[in-house]
């Protein structure tokens, strides 16, 4: 962990350079080889093409991601997200079908419900001092169970119009979900960027004990953090409910947590914690849907599509790896001792 | 120091024995010598993939490949097989596969000082991708050493026998344990995750130590999806989901603790008994269902995580 200090410091100037990069890679690679790619067309009012698809497509992890980056900032991570958005889409599927609340009403049950259980996270990390990667998955673990056991083990389905637009509607001639995800990134961003939030947990990142002694507020800042990534994952899971018209709490949101902390790490922020960018985050799940869609344009089965993804993260652990990038530069081509 | 340590590992054999008693008073036929063999035999997969991931933890690290590099295995041996290999050459193979996979990955989070935790599921993206481009739909195995394979079971007196399946785990269990408190080997992978910086120190092989147990780990799991082949008779790109978080609950119910360093491979063992015996008495009952399995699992990690906890609180406070 010593090594982080220098590390931030290093990446202090274009944080955002090697996302952007990537991107802008993964774009010309399909501007070149796949036509069509970039066609936009008006259809009944609203813009349909491929980059419309990526950005309603991952507007589920890019939702995710917000609160993963805000987590793994403190040096944390989040398994549980997958979870909770089972259990958002489950319990907002039963009260809709159930018709006895109003739909504003179960969409805010919903998200407390989903930050209660982010709370629930963040007390076993704050107060029983449990390694985050273990307090999260024991939710990761139940809450699956939990979603299941709200719809009795089946796949619910709904029609409400409210909800159902949700994740299918359009607003401004665009998916209302791409609307959903510009909202959370800037009420987040100007949570982090205009109040003195961003800066507390960046200092828990970097030295939780410094911090404390500095008098931040560590374990209400952590508490929060946790409980703001649940809040998140509900949202994803309304989201995601929406997109299929019904609460599958066996499937929804699975393997989703992996996504969003490879959008994280893709976006810049070193799992160490520490500085972090929100915007890089959101980058880095565009980078994971382009991937993804790009992938299906050149006709490869879907299935396949984890081999891409792997040699993503390894790039990106290379990248960020002092000793890689050590070994790799001219000047100092002795190895680091080691063992 | 010692006998706290060994609290945990009595504490879940108490918590098993507990539930393995409620069961055979509540469902009749529950105590029964072939019921508690097939907790090994069906539980098998899980416990091989957990006792590779155990010396991992141990170690201070985590693997989150298991799942996929069993995938990867059952589908390469049932193709193989389906192609003509003879199932030894396809097994040897698999294994080869899997710990080579191990290894790279071991190499990769030592030589970079890469996060184990990005590396192993990278490596269980791989994985689960090349299983699919292996195959992409599951494969039945019909060859007569098969076969033979699957039936082979050793009988005990007149109504129990021991699968092949569960003779694997048995044999696994016990090199496990040598390995972690019998050999030099073991002595290094505790003190590597007991303090890293002290293990350097003492001059101890760290480098070598970290790489050989996600080898290890790699080997087990692709032993692992040997034994799920001989189990189902087919390979699946799509099986064994999710497994690695089983086989971690496993372990940390088994007394292991996450920062390495303290647990054994006779605790695993016992968190993969309360895990089968749990599965088996949803079984027995019939009426609850599935995901009570899922809350219990869950319920139990948070007791003996929290216990752990408090048991440990004055040594690792620091951390």
């Amino acid at each position: 962990m010593s090594s982080t200090a220098t590390r931030s410091a290093s990446s202090r100037t274009g944080s955002l350079l090697w996302p952007i990069l990537g991107l802008a890679a993964l774009l010309a690679g399909n501007w070149i080889f796949s036509p069509g790619f970039f066609h936009l067309e008006m259809r009944d009012g609203h813009v349909y093409g491929t980059l419309i698809d990526i950005l309603n497509q991952g507007a589920k992890v890019m939702l995710l991601s917000l609160g993963m980056t805000l987590v793994i900032a403190t040096g944390g991570v989040d398994l549980s997200v997958g979870s909770v958005m089972a259990i958002a889409g489950a319990v907002a599927a039963s009260a809709v079908s159930r018709g006895l609340m109003p739909f504003g009403l179960v969409v805010a049950m919903s998200l407390a419900l989903s930050a209660l259980a982010g709370l629930m996270n963040g007390c076993l990390v704050v107060y029983a001092r449990l390694q985050p990667i273990i307090a999260t998955l024991i939710l990761m673990v139940a809450g699956r169970g939990a979603a299941m056991l709200i719809t009795d083990g089946q796949i619910l389905t709904f029609e409400n119009p409210a909800f159902v637009f949700l994740g299918n509607g359009h607003f401004l001639a665009l998916p209302f979900t791409i609307t959903l995800v510009v909202l959370a990134l800037a009420l987040t961003g100007w949570a982090m960027r205009r109040t003195a939030l961003g800066l507390f947990l960046e200092s828990i990142g970097d030295n939780e004990r410094a911090a404390r002694f500095c008098g931040v507020e560590t374990s209400r800042v952590k508490l929060f953090v946790y409980a703001f990534s649940g809040a998140c994952a509900g949202l994803a899971g309304l989201v995601a409910a929406s997109n299929i018209k019904a609460a599958d709490s066996s499937r929804v949101g699975e393997m989703l947590e992996l996504d969003a902390i490879l959008a994280v790490v893709v976006g810049g922020t070193t799992l160490t914690g520490g500085r972090f960018s929100l915007i890089g985050s959101i980058l880095g799940a565009l980078i994971i849907q382009t991937l993804t869609t790009t992938l299906y344009n050149l006709g490869l089965p879907p299935a396949v599509a984890p081999v891409p993804k792997a040699i993503v993260i390894l790039a990106v652990c290379l990248l960020q790896s002092p000793q890689f990038r050590e070994s790799m530069s001219w000047k100092s081509s002795q190895p680091k001792a080691s063992g | 120091m010692k006998a706290l340590r060994s609290l945990p590992l009595l504490a879940t054999s108490l918590v098993f024995l507990v539930l393995y008693a409620a069961a055979s008073i509540l469902y009749p036929g529950f105590f029964a010598a072939q019921v508690f063999i097939n907790l090994l035999g069906d539980n098998a997969f899980l416990g091989v993939s957990a006792l590779g991931m155990t010396l991992v933890i141990l170690a201070g690290g985590i693997d989150l490949s298991v799942g996929a590099v069993v995938a990867f295995t059952t589908v390469f041996i049932a193709t193989g097989v389906g192609r003509g290999m003879h199932p030894v050459v396809a097994i040897g193979a698999a294994i080869a596969i899997a710990t080579l996979l191990g290894t790279i990955m071991g190499w990769l989070i030592q030589k970079f000082e890469l996060p184990a935790f990005l590396v192993t599921l990278g490596g269980m993206f791989f994985a689960r991708g090349m299983a699919f481009v292996v195959n992409r739909e599951s494969v039945a195995i019909a060859h007569p050493f098969w076969q033979k394979a699957a039936d082979f079971a050793v009988p005990i007196g007149s109504s129990a026998s021991v699968p092949a399946t569960a003779l694997v785990f048995v044999l696994t269990l016990g090199a496990m344990i040598v390995i972690a408190h019998r050999t030099r080997f073991g002595r290094n992978i505790y003190a590597v995750g007991g303090s890293l910086g002290s293990a350097r120190l003492m001059g101890l092989p760290v480098a070598a130590t970290q790489i050989a147990v996600y080898a290890l780990s790699g080997a087990c799991s692709g032993l692992a999806g040997v034994v799920s082949t001989l189990y189902t008779s087919s390979g699946d790109p799509a099986r064994a989901t999710g497994l690695e978080l089983d086989a971690i609950a496993s372990v940390v119910i088994g007394g292991t603790l996450l920062t390495g360093g303290v647990g054994s491979p006779a605790g695993t063992l016992m968190g993969v008994l309360i895990f089968g015996t749990l599965q088996s008495a949803l079984v027995f009952d019939g009426r609850l269902n599935s995901w009570w399995l899922r809350i219990a699992m869950g319920g139990l990690l948070l007791i003996f995580v929290l216990l752990q906890r408090s048991l440990t609180r004055g040594s690792t406070l620091e951390k």
